[in-house]
């Protein structure tokens, strides 16, 4: 690892125009004189995997409860032996972690117990609990949709009256706005009700096969753990599916029109158009509630909102399908695949206690691991795209009252501001009065967007404080990526420009060569083109579709694990994640070489 | 009388008669490896030149009788009457006959009347010499025509007779007169590049990879250690490589200008630094010594090339193959000790994440 250290985080200056940022969040969530012993003592890193922009006052809640959450599973109810929570903080509105060890080995030494009563209860009745987990989410997903946002009417109704009721209409958008609020906590608990563990059992087989196999490639083990049947695959296979019926149904020609508003008026007035758009109907809940991005930002595009994404691939799937290729998924090939791999590795150990573990570790990862895979598209798409669009309806109420200029402005608000926000309108609606709102929030809205913006040309340093010297914190790794080496990497691509060659994980493997593509925000994908290298921050894994499309996927941040390292396996498609700087080294345009067994990006012009 | 033993049709009761070499090609064969073509000249061919003609055999034991171990010069003044002795001995006609139809059908299988062919002993196990130490100077290369073929056979046979080879036999007891050799005639090849590959990871003992070391050319290079070869390591699974470590490579033996011999060329510059294979033959030769390693049940030490006479993913051939005997020589450590239990592993993992872990016992694995 490289020698230094990263700049404390009492080091890092505002940029001017941004003086006052810290009050768009929680006032705990800044870095502060107050905990400045402890805070400048521990190293913390830049989570780009999901916070890679800035976050709005009111989409830093799903960092907070995100983190909160998962930290409260390793600390209060799974008593993970050598871990505590991860502590987060915001600075210059980007967000920063750091992992909380357990030091004392004597406190590690009596956590165990505990841990193994625990997480051995969960992984023995995996199955069931998985189960039930998907009914909670359902459950959720109902209450959240059954929340009534509606304007204040200017009476209460006549029923109000006739059935006793007591209490009006005011109560109803202040109450349900806390309901929201704690459904959003909740899903973030259930998010991390499992995963840690399934992540440890993971782990626990991924060590078991370092050990018998030094040599072995990550994605050897990942091709032997990972399902073939992913919740996660699924809408890039329903889109896959409608662009077959199209075709089938003979409707496929309305496609070629650049607007889906276009193309769905075309299918109305057919009748195969409209068997067409049944099957779309059909296809779409839950399915298509799948965001452009990580899902954690409102500026993410679901799918459902933004019918122009969809129909693009639908539009590139009809062309491949007419040229002649063949886009159906090999699911038994795929399975025959994972069991020759599964059976070649353990005729190589050596002795039968070794194979008699190696299943039962594989077996329990392979338990584990459909949470693992499938929560991502429950928790950060489906769920919370209803919840974007709820809050998005409050949002117009806020409009029709004048509050705000448009309905995302709701996202500019602190959480619990938004119950001061409430209560001015309900205030006012009751006495028969002005709210303050109306000549408030405009100017309040713009000076933090001009906050925000100046916020977003900065660019965050990708850690702080001294690194530590081996970085042994099982979930930094795993969810993280972040390694000793990595860390050695950022500090020695910050010290000079490198070698025109990038490293970063060898996450799926392969070379390919081909003019650069970068994509900085999920609302520049339509820009690539047939044949190029996508270079992005991260990728989602709703972008899928434009697999298809592109030769080889260099990103700045994540992992082995990393949701785009999954998807660019199922693709086929050599993949380097985590190389801190591709972004900003390479230019669109430029040749480049990716090589996703070694983990290296060359600049060939 | 036995004097051909093609690669396709060898069975077991042939190994006294055609040795080690001749065997190991034969199974190879038979395996459905791509094996160049080519055929064994049996042990009866090399007794019955040794018995047509006494007054020669007498000869070269009265010269092998004066041996004295501690006199280099005298022995190699020996060893090479004694190898112009056997040269000297007219071919037996029927051995003659056999050797030429042989190769001509060999010829009319690859549609060339003069092809070229390797000519190489082949140790029978009377002998016991080890077929590493028999080594590279009874190996003749590119060697064609039926009237050069025959001689070399010759040769062949005499190249028991060096210095080093008399002087192990001395040293074991053993009775040079109940020697017994066999020939190997296989098609030449023509190696765009070859090498090496050992069927575990030499380093750390890796049984889930596949070690190839390569440079231009033909493998003499490897072999001899004359060159630092391109390396590469190829899980064998799912055939992904893991590593690799692209040499200067400044020499190589390549077909002379006549066609008619090797000769040791410098690289030309823009070859020097670029890797002598692309990924797809690093992977069809990993797939190549996996498939050697299928067949004989254990780990191998292969030699191959990659043939500029074939087409593109068909022109990884293998030369040789014999079992790897660092590695496969020492007991295997167990992997789980006793971390079968599920909770019990999970809580050692937890404690000592991997990445952490992986290198500090790969670097106790080389300090075995």
């Amino acid at each position: 690892m490289a020698e230094g250290r990263f700049p404390s985080p009492f080091e890092i200056e505002t940029p001017a125009g941004a003086e006052g940022w810290e009050e768009l969040y929680t006032y705990s969530l800044p870095f502060s004189e107050d905990r400045r012993d402890y805070e400048d003592s521990v190293f913390w890193f830049q989570d780009g995997i999901h916070w890679p922009e800035v976050l709005t006052p009111w989409d830093a809640t799903f960092f907070e409860y995100a983190i909160a959450s998962l930290s409260q599973y390793n600390t209060r109810h799974y008593l993970i032996p050598p871990a505590l929570g991860i502590d987060y903080r915001v600075l210059n509105g980007y967000a920063y972690l750091t992992p909380v060890p357990v030091t004392d080995p004597a406190e590690i030494e009596a956590r165990v117990p505990k841990f193994m009563e625990r997480a051995g209860y969960y992984f023995q009745n995996w199955d069931r609990l998985y189960e039930n987990w998907r009914h909670k989410i359902d459950d959720l997903a109902d209450q959240l949709r059954a929340l009534d946002f509606s304007p204040l009417p200017e009476v209460e109704p006549m029923e109000v009256i006739t059935e006793g009721r007591g209490e009006g209409s005011g109560m109803r958008l202040q109450e349900n706005y806390r309901t929201l609020l704690n459904l959003a906590l909740r899903l973030w608990q259930y998010h991390f009700e499992f995963l840690n563990l399934g992540y440890a059992a993971y782990l626990d087989f991924f060590g078991f096969c370092k050990e018998a196999f030094p040599n072995i490639p990550d994605l050897a083990i990942a091709k032997m753990v990972a399902g073939v049947e992913v919740d996660l695959f699924v809408p890039d296979q329903k889109l896959k599916d409608l662009a077959q019926a199209a075709i089938d149904l003979g409707v496929a020609d309305a496609f070629a029109q650049d607007s889906a508003a276009a193309v769905i008026e075309t299918l109305g007035s057919s009748d195969a158009g409209r068997q067409w758009l049944a099957r779309w109907d059909e296809a779409k809940d839950p399915w298509f509630n799948f965001s452009n991005g990580s899902g954690f930002y409102h500026t993410d595009e679901v799918w459902l909102e933004h019918l122009d994404i969809p129909f693009g691939y639908l539009r590139n799937y009809i062309d491949k399908i007419r040229q002649g290729v063949d886009l159906s998924r090999p699911i038994e090939e795929l399975r025959a695949e994972r069991d020759r791999v599964v059976n070649e590795y353990m005729e190589l150990l050596p002795t039968d206690e070794d194979k008699e573990a190696f299943q039962g570790k594989l077996g329990l990862a392979r338990v584990v691991f459909p949470y693992v895979e499938n929560h991502n598209f429950w928790v950060e798409h489906y769920s919370h795209a209803v919840i974007w669009r709820k809050m998005r309806e409050l949002g117009e109420t806020f409009v029709k009252e004048g509050f705000f200029a448009d309905r995302d402005d709701v996202f500019f608000l602190k959480r619990d501001e938004i119950n001061e926000a409430l209560w001015d309108m309900y205030s006012a609606w009751a006495v028969g009065t002005e709210a303050r709102g109306p000549r408030y929030w405009p100017r309040e809205l713009e000076r933090r967007k001009g906050i925000l913006d100046t916020l977003r040309a900065w660019s965050p340093p990708p850690a702080l404080g001294e690194p530590p010297e081996v970085v042994t914190e099982p979930f930094t790794i795993m969810l993280w990526g972040i390694t000793s080496d990595s860390i050695g990497m950022w500090l020695g691509a910050g010290e000079e420009g490198g070698d025109g060659g990038l490293h970063g994980f060898a996450a799926s493997p392969g070379v390919a060569e081909g003019p650069a593509r970068v994509i900085l925000t999920a609302d520049q994908i339509g820009e690539v083109q047939e044949g190029e290298i996508l270079v992005a921050p991260l990728t989602a894994p709703s972008w899928a579709p434009i697999f298809n499309k592109i030769k080889a996927t260099v990103t700045d941040i994540g992992g082995m694990m990393s949701h785009a390292a999954i998807v660019c396996r199922e693709y086929g498609l050599p993949a380097v994640t985590g190389t801190a700087f591709g972004t900003k080294q390479i230019e669109t345009g430029q040749r480049i070489r990716v090589d996703g067994s070694t983990g290296t990006v060359t600049v060939l012009d | 009388m036995t004097y051909i033993v093609w690669f396709d049709e060898y069975r077991d009761e042939h190994l006294p008669i055609v040795g080690g070499k001749n065997r190991s090609l034969g199974e190879m064969t038979l395996a459905g490896l791509p094996v160049p073509p080519g055929f064994a000249l049996t042990t009866h061919a090399y007794r019955q030149m040794r018995d047509q003609d006494a007054d020669a055999r007498h000869e070269v034991q009265d010269l092998l009788a004066r041996i004295d171990l501690d006199d280099a010069a005298g022995l190699q003044e020996i060893a090479a009457k004694v190898r112009q002795r056997i040269e000297d001995i007219p071919m037996p006609a029927a051995v003659d006959e056999a050797i030429r139809e042989a190769y001509g059908r060999l010829g009319e299988v690859c549609g060339d009347g003069a092809i070229p062919v390797a000519v190489r002993s082949s140790a029978t196990a009377e002998d016991l010499i080890d077929a590493s130490f028999a080594g590279l100077q009874d190996t003749y290369l590119w060697i064609s025509g039926e009237d050069d073929v025959v001689a070399h056979v010759k040769r062949c046979w005499s190249s028991c007779f060096t210095d080093r080879a008399i002087a192990y036999r001395h040293e074991m007891g053993h009775d040079h007169d109940r020697l017994l050799m066999s020939v190997a005639i296989q098609k030449m090849i023509r190696p765009k590049a070859a090498g090496v590959a050992f069927t575990l990871n030499p380093t750390d003992g890796d049984r889930s990879q596949v070690a190839i070391d390569a440079a231009w050319g033909f493998g003499e290079s490897v072999v001899s250690g004359e060159v630092t070869p391109d390396n590469f390591l190829v899980d064998k699974v799912i055939y992904e490589i893991v590593s690799r470590a692209i040499s200067p490579k400044t020499i190589e033996y390549r077909l002379s200008d006549d066609g008619r011999s090797v000769e040791k060329a410098a690289v030309p510059d823009d070859r020097v630094t670029a890797p002598s294979l692309t990924d797809d033959e690093v992977k069809a030769v990993a797939w190549l010594a996996r498939q050697a390693e299928r067949h004989y049940g254990a780990p191998q030490d292969v030699e191959w090339a990659i043939d500029m006479d074939l087409p593109d993913n068909e022109n990884a051939v293998l030369l040789q193959s014999r079992p790897e005997t660092v590695w496969s020589r020492k007991p295997r450590k167990p992997v789980a000790k006793g971390r079968g239990d599920l909770m019990d592993g999970i809580v050692s993992t937890l404690l000592n994440p991997v990445h952490t872990r992986s290198k500090a016992s790969t670097t106790q694995e080389q300090g075995n």
